[in-house]
């Protein structure tokens, strides 16, 4: 029994239910619901001292482990800074922009950008996308087979991302495979052997694949108590004024999931752009320069090439593409009045 | 309408089929005997069972070790920021101060930051710190990611407290502290409970900082398994047994939570 079982039983759930908190980093920062009239700022509690102080431990842990690394990331990328100044045999250096001029001059990153946007932006295409697909088709199925569903989704939600790195890893392993088996089962093809890493764009598929797989479950649970909320009034009338499956979905279903989906949409990006152990672990620590990601390459470049300035700059520039994606992701939490 | 619910249901299968497919594919390659799994033909069904794979899992390289270290990072970390995120759940969701907006919208920001962006600087500071290679500064960089997830969540469960009954109680004459005691946290403690577990299962799987901040002497978990390498190369099928010790605990503890946190968030689509 949870705290809010207990506290609210009588009021049943009205529409636009949040999906689970906690899913990840970007967690709590579900979709809430509309606003919460009379409640609202706590009035007449407290003068402004007391929140402070409770705030105080917050703030000065975050300021140490998040708000200090966030400005020497920002300084770093304006010094030159390798072994030496590691050591602490050499004072660092300050050069201005010419992290910045040399690596954005640089060919091999601007590769490194558009892979990047296609891994991301292929791998939240197709999470949203199945997501939604298996959302709506367990509102079709048979109890049985949407429990059997559910166990499945639950469970591969659950692993942890280097535990299915490792089993992708196995299941896609050219000698002994399960994969290459079943699709040289398939007649007239031959994939005994078959190494998937051989090339760039079909190991990241493999990758995106894995990717995908772990970030489908919480898609389609979330928008599966999405749907439950859609007012079955309104698809009724729909049907009656002539719609039909599609023309629903579109205009009535779509509408209504509007606000969830730009919250996935938008966490999916921020955690697609930020995929690094399943890039790092399936190549062995070391990825070649045609499976680098930004991340990876920002990691490389700092630990491998030991340019710590030039890594923080690749980071920073990483984390700059993003900003737009996360004014999105802020603007509709203000909008649904969950920040108010 | 029969044959359609027909096809639905095939479709469906097939999608429990492959979504599925990966996590069987780990238990049935950590249950058969280890030349099964090297077959050309795949063994679909682990016969006879053997856990042998298991026993080879735990004497490649000391399984225990890193089990304890990232055991005492999550708990710690997990601990630390129950505590301290507790007390600014309450500041953000129980009072009006100027300036709360901006600590919620910062709240929320913060947890937007890639961490793979901040390991340079991280790295470089626990290297200042004298901390590189120890537990604490490893705690410490956890709080990172598990302090702002535990502020956002608990703050999601005490809103859904409603405040009357506090308030309630500060008529009958409880002081402030007494009816957030006596009112407040046992209602709260299940959230709590789901939090922490929550918390737990990210610190447990936490991978990149594990890595970089720690020795090999010191891995964690984690660590353990992405390093499962033999002089003979990879043996999969005990790296698949270890997998499914490290997968089994975890899966058990999200298994535990994942209804409770749902409840948690939906009954509170009500607030007031």
């Amino acid at each position: 029994m949870s705290a809010a079982e207990t506290t609210t039983p009588k009021v049943p759930p009205t529409r636009h239910s949040s999906p689970p908190p906690g899913t990840g980093p970007g967690a709590g920062a579900e979709p809430a619901p509309a606003s919460r009239p009379g409640k609202g700022r706590g009035g007449r509690m407290g003068g402004s001292a007391v929140p402070w102080a409770l705030l105080a431990p917050t703030m000065l842990v975050l300021g140490l482990v998040m708000g200090y690394p966030l400005v020497r990331l920002v300084t770093l990328s304006l010094q030159v800074f390798g072994q030496p100044q590691l050591w602490g045999f050499k004072p660092a250096e300050w050069t201005g922009l010419d992290n910045y001029t040399s690596i954005l001059g640089d060919g091999e990153f601007w590769q490194v950008v558009w892979r990047t946007v296609w891994f991301a932006g292929g791998a939240v295409v197709l999470t949203i996308a199945l997501g939604m697909l298996i959302a709506l088709l367990l509102q079709r199925v048979s109890p049985w087979v949407k429990t059997l569903v559910n166990i499945a989704l639950v469970a591969s939600w659950a692993m942890p991302v280097i535990v299915a790195v490792t089993v992708f890893k196995w299941m896609f392993d050219s000698d002994y495979g399960v994969l290459n088996w079943l699709i040289s089962k398939l007649p007239g093809v031959d994939y005994d052997g078959h190494n998937w890493f051989a090339t760039g764009p079909q190991g990241l598929t493999v990758i995106m694949l894995l990717v995908v797989w772990g970030a489908v479950p919480f898609v389609a649970i979330t928008l599966g108590a999405g749907l439950t909320q859609v007012p079955k009034e309104l698809e009724e009338a729909a049907r009656l004024d002539g719609a039909g499956p599609l023309g629903i979905f579109r205009y009535v279903t779509l509408p209504i999931l509007k606000p969830i989906i730009v919250m996935l949409t938008t966490l999916s990006v921020i955690w697609d752009m930020g995929v690094f152990p399943q890039v790092y672990l399936m190549r062995g620590g070391h990825p070649e320069p045609e499976f680098q990601l930004l991340t990876t390459y920002s990691y490389t470049k700092a630990f491998v090439v030991n340019d710590y300035g030039g890594g923080s700059a690749i980071a920073l520039i990483t984390v700059a593409l993003l900003l737009g994606v996360v004014a999105v992701y802020m603007r509709q939490m203000l909008k649904i009045g969950e920040v108010e | 309408m029969k044959t359609s619910r027909l096809g639905y249901n095939t479709l469906g299968l097939l999608v429990f089929v492959t979504i599925g497919f990966p996590v069987y594919w780990m238990l049935n390659t950590a249950f058969k005997p280890a030349k099964d799994a090297i077959d050309p033909t795949p063994h679909f069904i682990p016969w006879p069972v053997s856990l042998d794979n298991f026993r080879r899992a735990l004497s490649i390289s000391d399984f225990w070790g890193p089990v304890g270290r990232s055991l005492i990072v999550s708990l710690s970390t997990v601990g630390i920021g129950l505590v301290v995120g507790l007390l600014a759940a309450l500041a953000i969701s129980r009072f009006a101060f100027r300036g709360r907006k901006i600590v919620i919208v910062g709240i929320l920001a913060v947890q937007m930051v890639p961490l793979v962006a901040m390991i340079i600087p991280v790295f470089l500071l626990l290297n200042d710190l004298g901390q590189y290679d120890k537990l604490p500064g490893l705690i410490l960089t956890y709080l990172t990611f598990i302090l702002p997830f535990t502020v956002w969540t608990l703050r999601g469960f005490i809103v859904n407290i409603p405040k009357e009954l506090e308030e309630a109680a500060m008529v009958d004459g409880c002081s402030r502290t007494g009816a957030f005691v006596r009112v407040v946290f046992p209602l709260l403690a299940p959230g709590l409970v789901a939090t922490s577990i929550y918390g737990f299962i990210q610190a447990w799987n936490e991978y990149l900082y594990a890595l970089m901040l720690l020795s090999q002497q010191h891995q964690t978990a984690t660590v353990w398994l992405s390093n499962f390498t033999t002089q003979h190369g990879t043996e999969y099928a005990p790296m698949m047994a270890g997998s499914t010790m490290m997968a089994i605990p975890v899966v058990i503890l999200f298994l535990l939570v994942q209804r409770k946190m749902a409840a948690g968030l939906t009954a509170g689509a009500v607030k007031g």
